[in-house]
């Protein structure tokens, strides 16, 4: 099971994606320079944080002509699953990959702290094991992650269940106090219609160790895993 | 020849850099300030002019100068 780690040139969460994915039973992952054009060998792709192009822009809007994005596009199209941890939940979203977009914090202040998350979903391709309800603790560190769509997409998103995690308190309560950034309807991470490319803000990436204050991040990656074995066992039946 | 590109938030999408040079010129004394939004001006110099420049600015203007879902633009040749 071979993940690719996209590297833009100004990523700084890739090594953490790395590490992290690489710290897990029967998971791999390799960094894909952003000027390649291939992704043979892969089984999923990771998007990390960071400041891609320096944020020059907006945040994901050069990366997102990267010559390999053509190629995580095709993936994402072809039913490969796509994970983009804040900045590349921005270029998800420059895409077109995913809906809406991300805007500077309400407060106009980076963020950087420990969140807690509450699954939306019964179940989706990046959160086996986590039942709706579910609260997951995670890091946030954005300048940029006030999540925006306008009313006709957020309805969709609502209706078909795209809406994975919202920003909640210690009661799963989605209060205006545990929105860090002032995102629409505390949305913290969003999955396309298909449910095979996710976006979130957090990151699973730093919250793979308990030593390090969490590792529900881990049940990310894994939950990866799971549904790719699970696809090639039906494929294979 | 030259473009200029103005790219502005739209009026739905949040505007917190706006909202807070609104309030520091209020706080100094300009009480007239209503609201204040905050976009991006572009200045592109063009070695020449041809039949489909405008319209392939226009198209670079949607794909990469401005997101369509939080931004609009406005595009002046001259």
């Amino acid at each position: 099971m071979k993940f690719a780690v996209i590297q833009f040139p100004g990523s700084n969460c890739d090594q953490d994606c790395l590490r992290a994915i690489n710290g897990l039973d029967g998971l791999r992952a390799e960094y894909v320079w952003h000027k390649a054009t291939s992704l043979a060998g892969f089984d999923a792709v990771v998007l990390p944080g960071g400041f891609a192009y320096g944020d020059y822009l907006r945040c994901g809007a050069i990366a997102r002509f990267s010559p390999i994005m053509n190629e995580v596009v095709r993936a994402a199209k072809e039913g490969w699953l796509v994970l983009g941890t804040c900045n590349g939940f921005q270029v998800l979203c420059e895409a077109g990959l995913l809906p809406g977009a991300l805007v500077r914090n309400r407060g106009l202040r980076f963020v950087c702290d420990m969140v807690r998350l509450r699954i939306e979903v019964p179940d989706s391709a990046f959160t086996h094991g986590c039942p709706q309800g579910t609260i997951l603790r995670m890091p946030i560190a954005h300048g940029e992650g006030c999540y925006f769509a306008d009313a006709n997409t957020l309805r969709e998103l609502n209706a078909n269940g795209q809406v994975v995690m919202r920003y909640c308190d210690a009661t799963g309560a989605t209060s205006a106090e545990s929105n860090p950034n002032g995102s629409i309807e505390n949305i913290a991470g969003i999955c396309n219609r298909e449910g095979n490319v996710f976006g979130l803000m957090p990151h699973p990436d730093r919250a793979c160790d308990s030593r390090l204050g969490s590792a529900d991040g881990a049940g990310i990656f894994l939950s990866m895993a799971e549904t790719i074995l699970a696809g090639r066992a039906k494929a294979a039946a | 020849m030259k473009a200029k590109v103005v790219v502005m938030p739209k009026a739905a999408v949040l505007d917190p850099q706006g909202a807070a040079v609104r309030e520091a010129m209020q706080h100094l004394g300009m009480g007239e300030v209503k609201n204040v939004r905050i976009g991006k001006y572009l200045e592109i110099d063009l070695e020449r002019d041809g039949a489909d420049v405008e319209a392939r600015l226009h198209q670079l203007c949607r794909d990469l100068l401005s997101n369509p879902v939080i931004e609009d633009y406005q595009l002046v040749k001259e």
